[in-house]
């Protein structure tokens, strides 16, 4: 087991490095410049631009500033964003919960929802239910997120108004952030209807972001579930005298969870790129659209940050994943 | 009164008749051989017992009575309570027949939780006194062990040491040693049949192992194609078979080949679906067909020497043995 953590941990080092490499030019490929951006019309004299771009390293050969760049990651300094001269990390940080919390609720409510339909069209397998289940998982597959989040803001905002269309919580409310968390501070600060009003601006972004990983999820729960239902031992377990629910929901969907639990963690990865539209339509200022915006304003830094944070936490919760995969399945846990 | 008694049971998957017409019956304690090829509606029968043909099987019978209770009328939930109960069954592949996810001894009390109840501790020592039952030496370690640490002879074990976990009255043990290495076979049959003593169980022994049947079966059902087409006591089955088929199938054990230079083989294949011959189903195969064997269903005859479908039975005097 400790050998596998480390194989896995030694992957990380190139993975780093290939990450950084591959911020560091696409954000130079870009065409546009930080300091005019930044400065926007009134323009600047070129003695003070030379100056600027001087002062943050721009005016450096290419392979230069790489290298400096990647000396300061190794040494755990992300660099300071051009627009606010805020360090990357501090802005990473203060953002990150709430793309958390989003991705969180996203995949819980695919969770929730997929296991238990993926079980149901397997077990129900060529009735109207099966179908459905598969035919709207193609649908919520293929939806591109921007559509489907207009489309239910027109719905739920627009016409029902049910609800609100942007942000984490009303303006009414305000207090200080303790976790970081929307639902936990809300229900911390004790005002009434703070926590339902986060809860209000929680769904559709909950619902939009967590389409996609629904449908892959009930998908690969349902094939794995009629595979799984011709084994033997699913026969074993009715030959105990076990009663339905036991013998689909346990003896099968134990065995049934090995390959769904490895697609959920490869969800995690499509989750961070989902954020990054569904934060952009609802407004939610999480690590997505703060890396848009940082896009935008070409900046460098905050970008190639944001990325190398992002991905580090994918990596790390894909080999979390990869552990729980050994716990629920024996016959890796005693492999040596 | 038998233990079980099955009268008319049909057993259809969609067209495909693989249980027809079948009539049987087992006494307390009485060891019954069934035989005949892949395909015979051997296992689908028994599973029909048991209660577990799924859609889109269906299942009709007369009659079906267990212990003087009638099993047909019973909803599912009091049907579950006798399977795995009282009703139990093994099966061939004893490394997929167990859960991989779970212990040994998970999997051995959990059958007694679900029937008999009683606490963690009482069940966690019958568990252990039912492996060593089995013959599973250190049964303390085995208790935690997952069925891919375990061998096939030993997950066979584990597999009976879980049907006889409630003492059931009848224990179905399907081809229990088909997919086992020669010298294990006969270690788990002695196994079962020095249980099915200790217990006093009957046991329906599945199997197309003549020899096998020889040494451990009082009596003998022969199927064909779904049907019942010869039974009686063992014995006299293997000296003096009275059905074609049952002496084709003796006449194919190596064990009596051995003056012959080749050993017979019974030509062609039981029917399936669409190739159901008309009149007595064995007829096409059958050395000693006759005109009339293809016109009408041959009823079965029952008398002093057992049951036999045919119109034609072999004479006791003209086969030896
Ligand atoms: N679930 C099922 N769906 C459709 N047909 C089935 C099903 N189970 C069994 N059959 C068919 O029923 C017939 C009898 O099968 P069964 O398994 O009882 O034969 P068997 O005598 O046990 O053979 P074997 O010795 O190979 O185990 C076969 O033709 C088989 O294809
Ligand atoms: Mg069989």
């Amino acid at each position: 087991m400790l050998r596998f953590i480390l194989t896995r941990l030694s992957i990380l080092i190139p993975t780093f490095i290939g990450v950084t490499l591959l911020t560091f030019a696409m954000i130079r490929l870009i065409p546009g410049d930080p300091i005019e951006l930044l400065v926007g019309e009134r323009g600047l004299d070129p003695a003070r631009h030379a100056k600027l771009r001087a002062e943050m390293g721009l005016d450096r050969p290419v392979l230069e500033q790489y290298w400096h760049y990647l000396t300061g990651v190794l040494q755990g300094d992300l660099g300071k964003s051009i627009v606010t001269k805020q360090p990357v990390v501090d802005e990473f940080f203060t953002l990150f919960p709430a793309t958390v919390e989003l991705s969180i609720c996203a995949m819980l409510f695919a969770v929730a929802l997929g296991i238990p339909a993926g079980i149901l069209a397997a077990v129900r397998r060529g009735s109207v239910f099966d179908h459905s289940v598969m035919g709207a998982a193609l649908t919520g597959y293929s939806m591109p997120i921007f559509w489907w989040g207009l489309l239910l803001i027109i719905l739920f905002s627009g016409i029902l108004g049910w609800t609100p269309v942007s942000g984490r919580i009303s303006l009414l409310y305000f207090f200080e952030p303790v976790t970081g968390f929307m639902l936990i501070d809300s229900w911390l600060s004790g005002e009434s209807g703070a926590f339902k009003s986060a809860v209000r601006h929680l769904i559709l972004p909950t619902v939009v972001l967590g389409t996609i990983p629904l449908a892959v999820i009930a998908r690969q729960t349902r094939s794995a579930m009629l595979e799984v239902l011709h084994e033997d031992y699913v026969r074993t377990a009715r030959a105990k005298g076990l009663a339905p629910w036991r013998v689909i929901g346990f003896h099968a969907l134990r065995n049934a969870l090995i390959p769904v639990i490895t697609v959920i963690g490869l969800q995690v990865g499509v989750l961070f790129g989902g954020a990054v539209l569904t934060e952009t339509i609802f407004s939610w200022p999480g690590i997505g659209k703060w890396i848009i915006d940082s896009i935008h304003r070409r900046d460098y830094p905050s970008v190639q940050g944001g990325i190398l944070l992002i991905a580090t936490t994918v990596i790390i919760i894909n080999l979390l994943v990869d552990l729980v995969y050994g716990l629920i399945n024996p016959r890796i846990r005693h492999r040596r | 009164m038998p233990l079980l008694e099955i009268d008319n049971l049909s057993v259809t998957f969609g067209g495909l008749r693989a249980v027809d017409g079948l009539d049987l019956s087992i006494d307390e304690g009485e060891v019954l051989g069934i035989v005949g090829e892949s395909g015979s509606g051997k296992s689908v029968a028994m599973l029909a017992v048991m209660g577990l043909i799924a859609f889109p099987g269906v299942v009709r019978a007369n009659a079906v009575r267990f212990n003087g209770r009638e099993l047909t009328g019973l909803n599912k939930r009091e049907r579950r309570n006798l399977t795995g109960k009282d009703i139990a069954m093994i099966f061939q592949e004893p490394m997929t027949s167990l859960n991989p996810c779970f212990t040994v001894g998970f999997q051995i009390t959990e059958t007694l939780k679900v029937h008999e109840g009683g606490t963690r501790n009482t069940r966690r020592e019958r568990a252990l006194e039912l492996l060593s039952q089995v013959g599973i030496p250190d049964p303390e370690r085995r208790l935690n062990s997952f069925p891919h640490q375990l061998s096939g002879g030993m997950n066979q074990r584990v597999m009976i040491a879980i049907a006889i976990a409630c003492r059931p009255k009848l224990l179905i043990a399907d081809e229990p040693t088909t997919a086992l290495d020669v010298t294990i076979q006969a270690q788990i049959l002695q196994l079962l049949l020095g249980l099915q003593r200790e217990y006093g169980m009957a046991l329906v022994l599945i199997t197309h192992d003549m020899g096998v049947v020889a040494e451990t079966a009082q009596r003998v059902s022969v199927m064909y194609a779904g049907q019942l087409v010869e039974e009686r006591a063992a014995g006299a089955l293997f000296t003096h078979p009275r059905h074609p088929y049952t002496h084709a199938l003796l006449d194919a054990l190596p064990e009596r080949g051995r003056d012959r230079p080749r050993l017979p083989t019974i030509p062609g294949v039981v029917p399936g679906l669409y190739d159901r011959p008309s009149g007595c189903l064995f007829n096409p195969r059958c050395a000693s067909a006759q005109a009339d064997c293809t016109e009408r269903v041959p009823p079965i005859e029952s008398g002093n020497r057992g049951r036999v479908r045919c119109w034609h039975p072999l004479r006791e005097d003209a086969v030896g043995a």
